[in-house]
């Protein structure tokens, strides 16, 4: 079943720590964002495989942005 | 000939025989505060023009601080009239973003609460032999707001203004250190734990541009003494909503608050004269400002805890920390805490809510001071 990543917050992309293909634990670091000046963490919700990475650094990005998807 | 040449060269080694002890001393403080700027980052901006200003007002014979002297004339022109703290606002207040107070409102109860330990250091202060308008000075440390310490300090308690300054942004670098401990000797660990939903971006832009306008009314009616502080917040914030003078809104966020931040900390430095600086009373002023900050922490996590209960956990009580101001570091230590007891937690952008709510508190606390000791005939 394919797990969507949202942003948490309004921010900026810094860099993408996962890959499609890559797999990962549950709380894996996937993507590093910029919000209020801090690095803030995405992490994986739960085990699997990265699918999709849908951003890239430099995107801004919303609650609502779908950054990666997990299956 | 001679003996004029030698009572000349006297004059080479006039600051060497003017240099005593508590020189030494208050130029070694300043070589202080300007490491800790440099190497540890400290609120470098303020932190190293005050360590510079306390090192040249020490050199015996430079009378910068003397009538007509180079930092007298600025202090005058700038800190004793109060305007430099109140152009810094307007700054502030371009750059702040209230969005995240605007998109949950109850939010700013914990600005509220975390301004208790503003009125209880006061007490503090008065129980411990200072005069009322020092007393107040010290307690409003406890906002953790720099330009509110020294509007407030420089009109009621100007003698202690160097060591309410620099208590104030010391301890406001030191949040990160300061109040975990706290919040986590507060809080159980599955309140740590709670996750609270993405803030999202549904305040019209109406409301944000009405938002500075009705505080400024609001509270200036209730507390006018402090209309130069929050108007002034309020008006850069409303340049900041209103989109349409963006060239000011930005000249206010960088080149203003820049050059008055200069200004502001070298005369605060220089305010630091060894006489008025070493001496028992400083060390009291600091003692009781790390007691208001964390005082404040304390009623602010535990307000937290109140709102998570009142709502059925659904605050997360660490953003009560973020309720005093110190902004945005107090934001940032929420979420730096939040993540370490749960990687799935983001609580930045409501501990932003509850930190601007903590400007608001802050200004707020130290206008109904102002008020207040207004009313009563001291000032």
């Amino acid at each position: 079943m394919a797990i969507p990543v949202t942003a948490p917050m309004v921010g900026k992309i810094l860099n993408l720590v996962a890959k499609p293909g890559d797999q990962v634990n549950e709380d894996d670091t996937l993507i590093v964002m910029e919000a209020m000046k801090m690095e803030i963490e995405i992490v994986a919700p739960s085990s699997g495989t990265v699918t999709d990475i849908n951003v890239a650094p430099g995107d801004s990005v919303d609650p609502d942005t779908v950054v990666a998807v997990i299956a | 000939m001679d003996r004029a040449l030698l009572v000349g060269l006297e004059g080479l080694t006039a600051g060497f025989r003017g240099l005593d002890w508590q020189h030494a001393v208050m130029i070694a403080v300043g070589c202080v505060l300007v490491y800790l700027a440099i190497s540890r980052g400290l609120e470098p901006l303020l932190l190293l023009p005050i360590g510079f200003g306390a090192i040249i007002v020490n050199i015996p014979g430079s009378n910068l601080m003397e009538p007509g002297g180079i930092l007298r004339t600025i202090y005058d022109a700038g800190v004793a009239t109060e305007l430099f703290p109140v152009l810094i606002f307007i700054g502030i207040g371009a750059m702040t973003d209230f969005g995240p107070l605007l998109e949950n409102p109850r939010i700013l109860l914990l600005g509220a609460a975390g301004q208790f330990g503003i009125f209880l250091t006061l007490l503090f202060a008065l129980a411990l032999g200072f005069p009322p308008l020092q007393a107040i000075s010290i307690g409003v440390i406890g906002a953790m707001d720099g330009p509110t310490a020294i509007y407030v300090t420089s009109r009621y308690a100007p003698e202690l203004l160097g060591a309410v300054s620099v208590a104030a942004y010391s301890y406001m670098s030191l949040v990160p250190l300061i109040q975990p401990p706290i919040m986590r000797l507060l809080t159980t660990k599955d309140e740590k734990m709670i996750v609270m939903p993405a803030v999202r971006a549904t305040v019209s832009k109406r409301t944000r541009i009405l938002f500075p306008i009705v505080v400024t009314i609001a509270g200036a009616l209730v507390a006018p003494q402090g209309a130069p502080l929050l108007g002034s917040i309020m008006l850069g914030n409303l340049m900041r909503e209103s989109g349409v003078v963006e060239r000011l809104a930005n000249m206010a966020a960088n080149e203003l608050t820049n050059i008055v931040t200069l200004l502001l900390g070298i005369s605060i430095g220089a305010t630091m004269e060894a006489g008025r600086f070493l001496n028992p009373i400083t060390l009291a002023i600091f003692a009781l400002g790390f007691v208001a900050i964390c005082l404040d922490t304390v009623f602010g996590v535990l307000f937290g805890k109140l709102m998570c209960f009142l709502t059925g956990g659904k605050v997360n009580p660490l953003i009560g920390a973020a309720g005093i101001s110190a902004y945005p570091m107090a934001a940032r230590v929420v979420q730096g805490e939040g993540q370490r007891y749960n990687r799935r937690n983001y609580l930045l952008m409501h501990a932003m809510g509850a930190n601007t709510g903590g400007q608001i508190g802050s200004i707020m606390a130290a206008s109904i001071m102002l008020s207040v000791v207004t009313g009563l005939g001291y000032g």
